[in-house]
């Protein structure tokens, strides 16, 4: 079986594929990949199902020894990542051969780098997901980030292989945006006009508190209507909420699954893997969009990934 | 096409891809045996459509798959389940005791919800664990309890801004809420005591020492013996 050993693990490494949902009425958040669209594309170039475990970095990657022939890829941000010293491009298949130390360093740009390795990351399902759910200490790799000395199998290899690569056109859709589209969220009523004004016409900046369970924005606080503290309720993946001293958390993968803050609004299901990619001191701002909108814009992210067109052989 | 619902029912759009099942306004335990009895029939006929559910005191959030449906068309399909909220009798419930270690190290705002109300921080313990609690449902963080029946005198406005950190075990009051938080989390909750028992058990069949329905009884022990069972 073909491992990986951990040599130097990175600011934050931890095995995720595209997480488990259905376990809302146990509190269990369903974890999973904060870039979701980075880790798809990059099991489809080592040719893994869609939902093949990864490794996900944060802002700074580790280094890695390979002990036998199998094919890697990487997606999302730029790490600088070399194999045995010479720089090797994302998105692409690379062969890597046993011995062979790929390394990863601080990002250039944005926030999450997925190393995906041909045949998944082998690790105990938790709940029908190997994700690490890093708030409780479950799944992934002895439910934690890894560390130096970890040894992670590799699953069996799939059955085809060839070298394959993101087309040009591929690209040019994951470019990082500062805007994130939203729609009204449950407690949209109880903020009053000037609270919206402000919330869409202001730049917020990410705060230092921003992981996986939730992004704390800096900016001009909102103000809250009196009486909003209200009864607790279901949260969704992205709901932006504002607690009372009035700055927005936009609530994550390993989210609260319930919560009492009112939720102005929600980011739209195809701008979630954007909020995977912000980094502390990013500026942003937020704009508004229907139902039906956000709708369209999921199918046509979605056609977008399952287009064969996406990759080239 | 519309569907004929209870008045009491209402659908809102949360996101994109979820809805709220609105049951009510306010905590009851009608309201909450409608809410198990909607998870149990979405539990014995699941739709494939439904993605998640959160459960919470008067509504259910429903993720669903918003590649393949609308809002509308899953409200449509969860109509006939909410028509069949009364078939289910009276579960009987278990009780569970929490001990819990207050104020001190152990709950770092006790004095402070003392004086809020200003009692004295005695008389916060002996009313905290005077009433009986009932487990409205789980959620926020893994194996976390919402439990109804706090007594009046001691609701307290959630903190300004949340903690970064909550230690696991914290036992906590916001608003009209009272909990214990499982793991160490962020939280928002102001913090009365400590329980040294294992609430999140993922390696058990439940995954849970709380379940929806449960009874719950809050004892006072020592800061020693909380160390004694904390070790144990």
């Amino acid at each position: 079986m073909n491992t990986i050993r951990i040599l130097k693990p990175g600011a934050c490494t931890t095995v995720q594929d595209l997480g488990r949902p259905g376990f809302g009425p146990m509190g269990i958040s369903p974890s999973g990949a904060a870039d979701p669209v980075s880790l798809r594309i990059g099991n489809r170039l080592v040719g893994n199902p869609e939902n093949a475990a990864a490794l996900e970095m944060t802002l700074s990657g580790g280094h890695f020894l390979f002990s036998g022939t199998t094919a890697i890829a990487v997606t999302g941000a730029d790490f600088s990542a070399t194999l045995r010293g010479t720089r090797i491009p994302s998105y692409t298949s690379i062969a890597v051969d046993p011995g062979k130390v790929l390394e990863f360093g601080w990002t250039a740009n944005v926030a999450r780098c997925y190393l995906c390795v041909q045949g998944g990351i082998d690790v105990p399902e938790f709940l029908g997901s190997r994700s690490t759910h890093l708030l409780s200490g479950n799944g992934g790799y002895q439910g934690r980030e890894l560390r130096k000395g970890d040894v992670l199998n590799v699953g069996p290899p799939p059955s085809n292989s060839r070298p394959r690569q993101l087309s040009g056109q591929g690209h040019a859709n994951l470019v990082p945006r500062k805007v994130f589209r939203v729609t009204e969220g449950p407690q949209w009523s109880m903020f009053s006009e000037s609270a919206r004004r402000s919330f869409f016409g202001q730049t917020y900046r990410v705060s230092e508190v921003a992981d996986r369970t939730g992004i704390r924005l800096d900016g001009q606080p909102l103000e809250l209507s009196a009486g909003s503290d209200m009864l607790t309720e279901g949260v969704a993946l992205g709901a932006i909420q504002i607690p009372r001293d009035g700055k927005p958390i936009i609530l994550f993968v390993e989210q609260q699954t319930t919560g009492g803050y009112p939720k102005i609004a929600n980011v739209i299901a195809a701008d979630l893997f954007r909020v995977g990619q912000l980094r502390t001191g990013d500026e942003i701002h937020f704009e508004s969009v229907s139902l039906e909108t956000a709708r369209s814009l999921l199918l046509r992210l979605e056609a977008y990934l399952s287009s064969p067109e996406l990759i080239r052989e | 096409m519309n569907v004929e619902l209870l008045p009491n029912i209402r659908f809102q759009p949360a996101s994109d891809q979820s809805l709220l099942v609105h049951f009510g306004q306010e905590i009851s335990l009608e309201t909450h045996r409608e809410i198990v009895s909607f998870l149990k029939l979405l539990d014995a006929n699941p739709l494939r459509g439904i993605v998640n559910l959160h459960p919470a005191y008067c509504s259910v959030l429903v993720r669903f798959d918003a590649l393949h449906f609308t809002h509308a068309e899953i409200e449509q399909q969860l109509a006939p389940y909410l028509g069949r909220l009364h078939e289910f009798g009276e579960p009987k419930p278990r009780l569970r005791e929490i001990s819990v270690c207050y104020g001190g190290d152990h709950g770092a705002d006790l004095a402070e919800v003392a004086s809020l109300h200003a009692i004295s921080v005695e008389e916060v313990i002996r009313i905290h664990c005077s009433a009986e609690y009932f487990v409205y449902f789980l959620g926020f963080v893994p194996g976390f309890a919402y439990l109804g029946g706090l007594p009046r005198e001691l609701e307290t406005p959630r903190l300004p801004s949340p903690r970064k950190k909550v230690p696991a075990g914290s036992v906590a009051i916001g608003g009209n809420q009272t909990g214990v938080y499982p793991i160490s989390t962020p939280g928002g909750w102001r913090l009365i005591g400590q329980t040294p028992i294992k609430l999140f058990r993922p390696e058990s069949e439940e995954k849970s020492f709380l379940a929806i329905g449960d009874r719950v009884r809050f004892l006072p022990i020592s800061a020693q013996k909380f160390d004694e069972l904390a070790a144990a």
